[in-house]
């Protein structure tokens, strides 16, 4: 088992939208990418347990021309609220790091 | 015509370029110029207040050098989201630098200025038809929201552009548009297929943040055919990667595959990236879904209200165990405090006081899985909400003086209960975000008034002098 964020090149988080967080999981080869893909460690209903969301609250994609996995889900607060701690969404990805891969 | 040639100089104007990438970029003989000015990433508070996220002297810079390469090539330069938020504050503000550049630079132009800013009487009535609809998540919408907006932009599609291009517009500086509008206008207009047009635009908009390894904001070049796109970026030290291309449309989208557009959506399913060279891609297969009801996304901000802030830190392991009690406590305290000294004049709902513990849950909130905190100190930031400034500074000085002197259990005595760095802060307005609407209008331009100017900067630089 390795953890995602030992295979991955780079996992983000960002806004896409005020209303929005998307997390992106890139890979640099096709190999690495394929290994996790196949392991089914990653899926929607990770991301969603994850952030403690129902799964119907997460999109998931598989983006095979760019060797990455991403996920989006609705902000806990819209950006800039008074209660919103991350106004770019930036910081949100720490949870993914550390998904087991077989 | 077999192919449009397009600039973009950054993504952002105003987060700068290489003069040398952009005067290389000028050799390959572009046909438009293009560039985004603005976003709502920096926060509700640009397009609430009508500040810009740049500084002034920045977006100068690059107006400039954009400004007197498209004059001395002849060919329009095309600009979106003016002064970030793209409401007429902020359109009008970079329109003074334009005219400011001319004078000085002796520059003579047609200027299409396109507003974004919504009138409300044409929202109310919108609204009343049913022709404005929630996208998702989308906060509560009515009458009201309109009436307390600062400030509404509609972000506007590729069409005000070309009516612009079509007026003979040498420059075009617009209020709030789709990032891709901009660069989607001139090859939509001279009928090349959109699905080529839009994903060009869609790598364009960002400047150089497609290649590889972006070391500072730069320039982007496309070569845009009938079958096929071309990217390249003109800093020879730049390489674009079918990967790095095809990873673009990861950044800032919730969907990766279809990105929706005032007139359709632009759907990647297909699309195809393979190498021409070590530093440049083609892209083929992408497709344009044209929509069935034409839509304008609009974006308001409200004032949430004025702001005071508080910074102390917390060492003692006793209260740390028991933090989140010991800022409950506190929350009641300074309820209690605020009654004694306002009474009936300010209800508890008119205000709202907030703590951010930063070593527990300060960066995710409710997101944040775990539980345990291992810190051995906390930061704390007390925020306090009110309708004036005044209130809320009194609200964040009784924060103050009841969190040094909360008692805990395990002391006996007046304790002293957190460091404070600084004296509380007034932040002054804050904005929240509140629609994410689209309105559907009768034709793509009538939410986007034109005034067309002919600027002669050396007749004004003279009456200057």
């Amino acid at each position: 088992m390795t953890a995602l964020a030992k295979l991955a090149r780079l996992i983000r988080s960002k806004n896409a939208g005020p209303f929005e967080l998307t997390f992106d999981i890139m890979f640099d080869d096709l190999a690495t990418y394929e290994r996790v893909k196949r392991s089914g460690a990653i899926s929607r209903e990770v991301v969603a347990a994850r952030y403690r969301l129902p799964a119907d609250q997460v999109r998931f994609f598989y983006c095979d021309p760019a060797l990455a996995i991403k996920a989006s889900i609705p902000r806990p607060f819209f950006q800039g609220d008074l209660r919103d701690s991350d106004g770019h969404g930036g910081q949100q990805y720490a949870p993914l790091m550390d998904i087991e891969i077989p | 015509m077999d192919e449009i040639r397009i600039l973009s100089p950054t993504g952002v104007c105003g987060s700068g370029f290489l003069e040398s990438s952009f005067e290389s970029a000028l050799n390959q003989n572009p046909h438009v110029i293009g560039c985004d000015a603005g976003s709502t990433d920096p926060g509700p508070e640009y397009l609430g207040s009508g500040r810009t996220a740049f500084p002034r002297d920045a977006i100068r810079r690059d107006l400039r050098l954009m400004l007197l390469g498209a004059r001395k090539l002849k060919i329009p330069l095309l600009i979106g989201s003016a002064g970030t938020g793209g409401n007429d504050i902020q359109l009008e503000l970079v329109h003074g630098l334009v005219r400011d550049i001319a004078a000085a630079e002796g520059l003579e132009f047609r200027l299409a200025l396109v507003h974004s800013e919504q009138d409300k009487t044409y929202l109310r009535g919108r609204l009343r038809a049913g022709r404005i609809k929630p996208l998702h998540p989308a906060p509560p919408f009515d009458e009201a929201v309109i009436d307390r907006s600062e400030h509404i932009v509609g972000m506007m599609g590729a069409e005000p552009f070309m009516r612009a291009l079509e007026a003979g517009a040498d420059v075009v500086l617009a209020g709030r548009a789709s990032d891709t509008a901009i660069f989607a206008a001139l090859p939509v207009m001279r009928g090349f297929p959109e699905g080529m047009a839009w994903h060009a635009a869609k790598i364009l908009e960002c400047g150089a943040a497609a290649v590889v390894n972006r070391k500072t904001p730069d320039c982007m070049f496309a070569w845009v055919r009938r079958d096929h796109f071309r990217v390249e970026a003109p800093d020879p030290g730049l390489r674009c990667t079918p990967q790095s291309i095809a990873s673009h449309s990861l950044y800032e989208n919730a969907d990766p595959f279809r990105l929706v557009e005032c007139s359709g959506t632009l759907d990647l399913t297909s699309a195809r990236y393979e190498a021409v060279s070590e530093r440049a891609v083609k892209v083929s297969g992408s497709e344009f879904i044209p929509a069935t009801r034409y839509t304008v996304k609009l974006e308001g901000a409200e004032k949430a209200g004025y702001q005071s802030i508080l910074i102390g830190s917390i060492r003692d392991p006793f209260i740390i165990r028991q933090i989140d009690d010991w800022t409950s406590r506190l929350a009641e305290k300074i309820h209690a405090r605020v009654r004694m000294v306002y009474g009936d004049r300010l209800r508890p709902d008119d205000y709202v006081f907030n703590v951010r513990i930063y070593g527990k849950n300060g960066t995710m909130g409710p997101l944040e899985p775990v539980t345990e905190i291992r810190s051995h100190e906390l930061c704390l930031v007390f925020e306090a909400t009110a309708p004036t400034q005044e209130i809320a500074s009194t609200i964040a000085g009784i924060t103050r003086h009841q969190a040094l002197h909360l008692p805990i259990p395990e002391w006996s005595g007046l304790i002293t209960a957190i460091a404070c760095p600084y004296n509380h802060l007034d932040r002054g307005a804050v904005y929240r975000f509140n629609m994410n609407h689209v309105v559907e209008p009768d034709d793509p331009c009538e939410m986007f008034p034109m005034e067309v100017v002919e600027i002669d900067g050396a007749r004004e630089g003279k009456a200057a002098a």
